[in-house]
Formats: structure tokens, C-alpha cells, sequence
């Protein structure tokens, strides 16, 4: 990946918003989601992303995760500033560095589960064989062993969110975007999921930024960031786990 | 990477079988409708043009009575040989003239029996009618004058009739008449009225006229016009010379017809051109119907298509890889179907060309047209949305409803 931006000398955070800003149309109906949010996280943090809604909490995420573009400001990713990059340099970065689990799974119908995971990595050139070893051992990782030729629509939500997070982290991320990914599980499935994250991040280092809106889901996090009006309202680390 | 993405194509096609083969139904009825009935329409004009070549150049047909059609004739004074003689003495530029009397009779060989048209006439009614003899012989002159028991018979009759048995020499009875087979007629088909030309038995007029029909009249007369000499003259001499010898004033109208079979043949092709035009028509319609077919399937599987595009996305695939992906389900749907198209419509055409008893005339250029077309429609409508949503944010796709 050839990156031609500007790359920053002091001491390297994973991500850094500074000033940023995102605006939805123009005009007397412009709408402000993000006012000039400045935000710092390093690899290896848990950081949960807490607010009301239209607070810009899954709008900053969506920047972040490169899903989404900012008006203003800035945002380096170990060092590259991303507005800078084109689209398909944005995608790459998707592709090698990012994971992402949503809300609603956003799985592929009709599709097995192992399909599913392998998805990513046909992106990134893998050999069948090399598909299949890795997508298996992801779905092992989330404890789907067995699930692997069903398709989302013969899964429980909470088997179809391990997927999805089974299909964010086979490629290896180094961060796990999550937007609210217990948000349509009861709550003893929420708490597997949030175990599993834990794991993840605990275990593989995987650097964790989960957006929600239940206290006791951010409770798993190391830190917390709550957002209000289109900014950070608060960040603090999570005493209980920091 | 190319490979990798028709993988992705062909995955995504087995994937969803209804809205596939949906895609495929439209492309494919949309193809063989046209070809069909171009084909069709095609073998009609071309059998038309065939018979009219075949029907025995410049051919002029009098009959008796005053118009033909419905009703037709009140003061009906049939022909006598006489006028046939007359004409051919008389009219100038006249090829060959044949008096014709038939009727329709029970033919009997052996403990086989076929009704028959059985026409009394003499050696020029094959050349007026544009036949030849297959083996045997024509009517020699003196048969012609004693009216003696002989026929010549046609292809039709001698296989309902003989089976695979030789029939020259053998002996047919028709009514009372046992007759001597002396010649059988080479095959000539269908007439352009969709008659059986070859379900004919030829005997001397003379023979006719005593041993069937028991009068001297004369059913109508069949003229050929030399080559390159305009029928319209000789139709107005043959008129004159009527008139003359049926003794009608001035102020009578004719009470015969000349009438010219090509007039008759170029109005049937003028209608069989019509009708072409018509199915063409028709198949055009419904190559648009199919076209619009396919354009619902891609339109309606937009949403579902604008998630899977936006989880692509967000997943790490580049804008042209999805495109690619696109656009390879789209040519391989669209050429399938193009393809199962024109397989169905051939196949088809042959079948009903045989059953119609046309020919089957293969036009390239109109299955060219047609598989394009569908072709066109699935790959612009597939891509089309794809590739509007291909440029949104991954998270606009994603949110798509």
C-alpha cells in the first residue's frame, strides 16, 4: 500500500481526531452530527462509545472505521492522515487493518456461514485452502464450531452476531469496530458477546472501539467515552477494568 | 482477481435461483418469441415464392360462368373442346392450351381405395401445369382421340394406393373405368392454397367425358403464354375470341373469366409479406415485454443488492471489483439465457416448421438482433444499480432500506 500523506514525528497514537467535524446537508437544513471532535486511542485499548442518540457517537465511529467521510479536521491512523487518501486507498486500509460488527449483522443471505467469513479474505487475494483454515478457526474462536454450513436466516441472532464478529476478525485486524452489537440481543446473549470481545482484546490485543448505549455492556470496556451534542462530553477510564 | 470474481458471479447466480432464473425466463422468451416467428414467417414467404416459381410460367385459367367467387355463376354455358382448339389455332403467342374437366372419384387397386381428383385432359396439361412424367409415358395421340382406358398418376395416389409396389402397368379402377397406369408424375408438393398437388390422376379428355362424366363438356381451360409476350394481350384476345364464339352482343357481359394465376400468386404473397410483418410485430413486442421482464428482476433486487454491496464494501472490496463481479453475473445471466433463447427458438421453429409444412430458413441476422438486445437489457440493468451503488460510502449502502 502505497500511502503518499503526511506522516506525524511525535510518538505515534493509533487513532487521533483532531477537530473533527461532519456535516449532513447545507445551508438553513444543515445538520451538525460532529462539531470538532478530538479524540486519542491507542492500540491495545477497549474504549467504549456511550451517548444519546444523535449525540454522533455512530457517526464518529463510521469516520473512524472509514465507512463514512468528515467535513473538516483531521484523522491520522497510525500516522496517516486518511483524509487525505482516495477512496480505494480507504478501502485498503478497510481491508488490511479494520474489522467491523454492526448492529443488525449485516450478513450475506442465502450464504453459509463459512462463506460469510470467508468473505474478507477473497478481498485480500487468499487461496481457497487458505480461506477455509483461517474461516474455520475464526468461527472456532467465536464458538460456532458445527454452524458452519447454515445460513444466517437458520441462526439465532446471537449465533449470527458471531459471525459477524467471526468474519471481523479472520483477517486479523488490528482494530474491531462494533456499532452497537448487542443491540438486538437479549441479555445473556449481549454478555456472551461482550465476553468474546473481551477475549479478543485481552488475548489477541485487538484494539476494541464499541459503540452502546447499555451501561452494563460498557462496563466490559477499559475506558469510556461518552459523547454529547456532537462532542466528547466525557472520557474516562473504566475503573472497574482499567 | 479476475477469477476470483467470477467465482464470486457464479456463487452469487447459484445463490439465487429464483431471481436467476427469473433473469434468464425474460431474456430467454423475450429471444425465442422473435426468432420464432421471424423464422416462421420467413419459411412462409419463402414456400410462397417457391410454389409461384413452380406454378408453370404465364399461366391463364378460363372458366365458365360470369365471376368467380361466391355465388357464382348464373347463365353457366360450359367449354367444349372446340374452344380450346380455337384458342390454340386462333390467339397468337399461346404456349400450350389444356381443357380440363375433374372430379372428384374413389380410385380402387387391389383392396385399397383413395378418392382422388381424377382430371380428363391431354399432354399439354403438363405443360401448362409445370410437371413432368417421373417413368412411364405420356398419351399417345391416337389414345387421346379413342378416349382409351390409360392414366398417369401422381406420386400421392400411387403410395396410398400401391404401397411401395411397382404401379406402372398395373390396372386402377375409377368407377366403372378400369385404366392402365402409363405414367407416374414426378412430386410437386403443396399448392400455394394448401393443396395436395401430388393427389391427382390424369386420363384423355375424351375418356373422361364418355366413360365419367358422360357429357362433352369441358370444366375449365388452362392457357400458358409464351415467354415474354404480356398475358394481359393475349387474356384480351382469348376474351375477344370467346365472346365471339359464345355469340354475346355488345351489350353482354362476359360469361366466362380470364383470370391470370400470377395475380392471384403475387396477392397471396403480398398477404403472407403482411402477415410476416404482423408476427414481427408481435415478436417485437414481446422481445420489449421480456426486455422490461428483466429490468423489473434487476430494479427489484436493488435494495438486497445495495446491502450486499455496502457489506463488500465495508469488508475491504474495491469499487471495481464489485463492478467486475456485477457485471460478469449480468453477461453470464444475460448470455445464458440469450443462448437457452436461441436453442428453444430453433428447435422450436424446426418442429413447427414441419408441422406447417413450410421451411425451416434459418435468419442469422434476426437471432444476432434479438440475443443482443435481451443481451443489452440484462447486462445495463444488472450493472446499472450496481453501479450506483458501488460509488455510495460504504455506510449509505449499508443503510440502504
Amino acid at each position: 500500500m502505497n500511502m503518499t500523506a503526511v506522516y506525524r514525528t511525535d510518538k505515534q497514537a493509533l487513532i487521533e481526531l483532531r477537530g473533527v467535524t461532519k456535516v449532513y446537508g447545507s445551508g438553513q437544513a444543515a445538520m451538525h452530527a460532529l462539531r470538532g471532535v478530538d479524540l486519542r486511542i491507542d492500540e491495545g485499548e477497549f474504549v467504549a462509545v456511550m451517548g444519546p442518540s444523535g449525540s454522533g457517537k455512530s457517526t464518529c465511529m463510521n469516520i473512524l472505521g472509514c465507512l463514512d467521510t468528515s467535513t473538516a479536521g483531521t484523522y491520522w491512523f497510525k500516522g496517516v492522515e486518511v483524509n487525505r487518501l482516495t477512496r480505494n486507498q480507504r478501502t485498503k486500509l478497510r481491508r488490511f487493518y479494520l474489522g467491523f460488527v454492526f448492529q443488525g449483522f449485516n450478513l450475506l443471505n442465502r450464504t453459509s456461514a463459512l462463506e460469510n467469513v470467508e468473505l474478507p479474505l477473497i478481498y485480500r487475494g487468499a487461496s481457497a485452502h487458505e480461506r477455509r483454515h483461517r474461516a474455520l478457526e475464526a468461527l472456532r474462536t467465536v464458538g460456532l464450531e458445527g454452524w458452519e454450513s447454515h445460513t444466517p436466516g437458520e441462526l439465532s441472532g446471537g449465533q449470527q452476531q458471531r459471525v459477524a464478529i467471526a468474519r471481523a476478525i479472520v483477517t486479523g485486524p488490528t482494530v474491531l469496530f462494533a456499532d452497537e452489537p448487542t443491540g438486538n440481543l437479549d441479555s445473556a446473549r449481549s454478555h456472551e458477546i461482550l465476553e468474546l470481545l473481551n477475549g479478543l482484546n485481552r488475548e489477541q490485543g485487538v484494539t476494541i472501539v464499541m459503540v452502546t448505549h447499555e451501561q452494563d455492556m460498557a462496563a466490559h470496556a477499559k475506558r469510556i467515552v461518552r459523547f454529547l451534542d456532537g462532542l466528547v462530553e466525557s472520557d474516562k477510564p473504566n475503573i472497574r477494568n482499567a | 482477481m479476475l477469477w476470483n470474481t467470477m467465482i464470486l458471479a457464479l456463487r452469487e447466480i447459484r445463490r439465487n435461483v429464483l431471481r436467476s432464473v427469473l433473469t434468464i425466463l425474460g431474456i430467454v422468451i423475450g429471444v425465442a418469441a422473435v426468432i420464432i416467428m421471424v423464422t416462421i414467417g420467413g419459411g412462409a414467404t419463402v414456400q410462397v415464392r417457391q410454389q409461384i416459381a413452380g406454378m408453370g410460367s404465364n399461366l391463364l385459367m378460363v372458366t365458365p360462368g360470369k365471376r368467380l367467387g361466391p355465388g357464382q355463376s348464373t347463365d353457366n354455358v360450359p367449354f367444349k373442346e372446340a374452344d380450346s382448339r380455337a384458342i390454340a389455332r386462333d390467339v397468337p403467342a399461346v404456349a400450350a392450351v389444356a381443357p380440363v374437366s375433374s372430379q372428384s372419384i374413389q380410385a380402387i387397386f387391389g383392396n385399397q381405395n383413395w378418392t382422388t381428383q381424377v382430371s380428363g385432359s391431354n399432354n399439354q396439361y403438363l405443360q401448362v401445369t409445370n410437371r413432368s412424367i417421373r417413368s412411364g409415358r405420356q398419351f399417345t395421340d391416337s389414345e387421346l382421340r379413342s378416349g382409351a382406358a390409360v392414366c398417369i398418376v401422381g406420386e400421392t395416389v400411387i403410395r396410398k394406393l400401391f404401397g411401395g409396389q411397382e404401379a406402372l402397368g398395373e390396372k386402377i379402377r375409377l368407377q366403372k373405368l378400369s385404366c392402365e397406369v402409363i405414367g407416374l408424375l414426378a412430386a410437386k408438393g403443396q399448392s400455394t392454397m394448401g393443396t395436395d398437388q401430388d393427389d391427382i390422376v390424369v386420363i384423355p379428355l375424351s375418356t373422361f367425358q364418355r366413360r365419367i362424366a358422360g357429357n362433352q363438356d369441358v370444366g375449365f381451360i388452362q392457357v400458358s403464354v409464351e415467354e415474354g409476350v404480356a398475358t394481359e394481350k393475349v387474356q384480351n384476345d382469348i376474351v375477344r375470341l370467346l365472346r365471339e364464339r359464345r355469340h354475346l352482343s355488345s351489350s353482354d357481359d362476359d360469361n366466362f373469366n380470364v383470370m391470370d394465376m400470377k395475380e392471384i400468386a403475387q396477392m397471396l404473397t403480398g398477404t403472407t409479406r403482411m402477415l410476416t410483418a404482423l408476427l414481427s410485430a408481435v415478436a417485437a413486442v414481446s422481445l420489449l415485454v421480456g426486455g422490461i421482464g428483466i429490468m423489473n428482476i434487476m430494479l427489484v433486487s436493488v435494495t438486497e443488492r445495495t446491502r450486499e454491496i455496502g457489506i463488500r464494501l465495508a469488508v475491504g472490496a474495491l469499487e471495481s471489483e464489485v463492478l467486475m463481479q456485477f457485471l460478469v453475473e449480468a453477461v453470464v445471466l444475460s448470455s445464458f439465457g440469450g443462448l437457452a433463447g436461441i436453442v428453444l427458438a430453433l428447435t422450436t421453429s424446426v418442429w413447427l416448421a414441419g408441422i406447417l409444412r413450410v421451411p425451416f430458413v434459418f435468419n442469422g441476422g434476426i437471432v444476432m438482433v434479438a440475443f443482443l438486445f435481451s443481451a443489452a437489457v440484462g447486462v445495463i440493468f444488472g450493472y446499472f444499480p450496481a453501479l450506483k451503488a458501488a460509488r455510495l460510502d460504504p455506510i449509505e449502502a449499508l443503510r440502504h432500506e
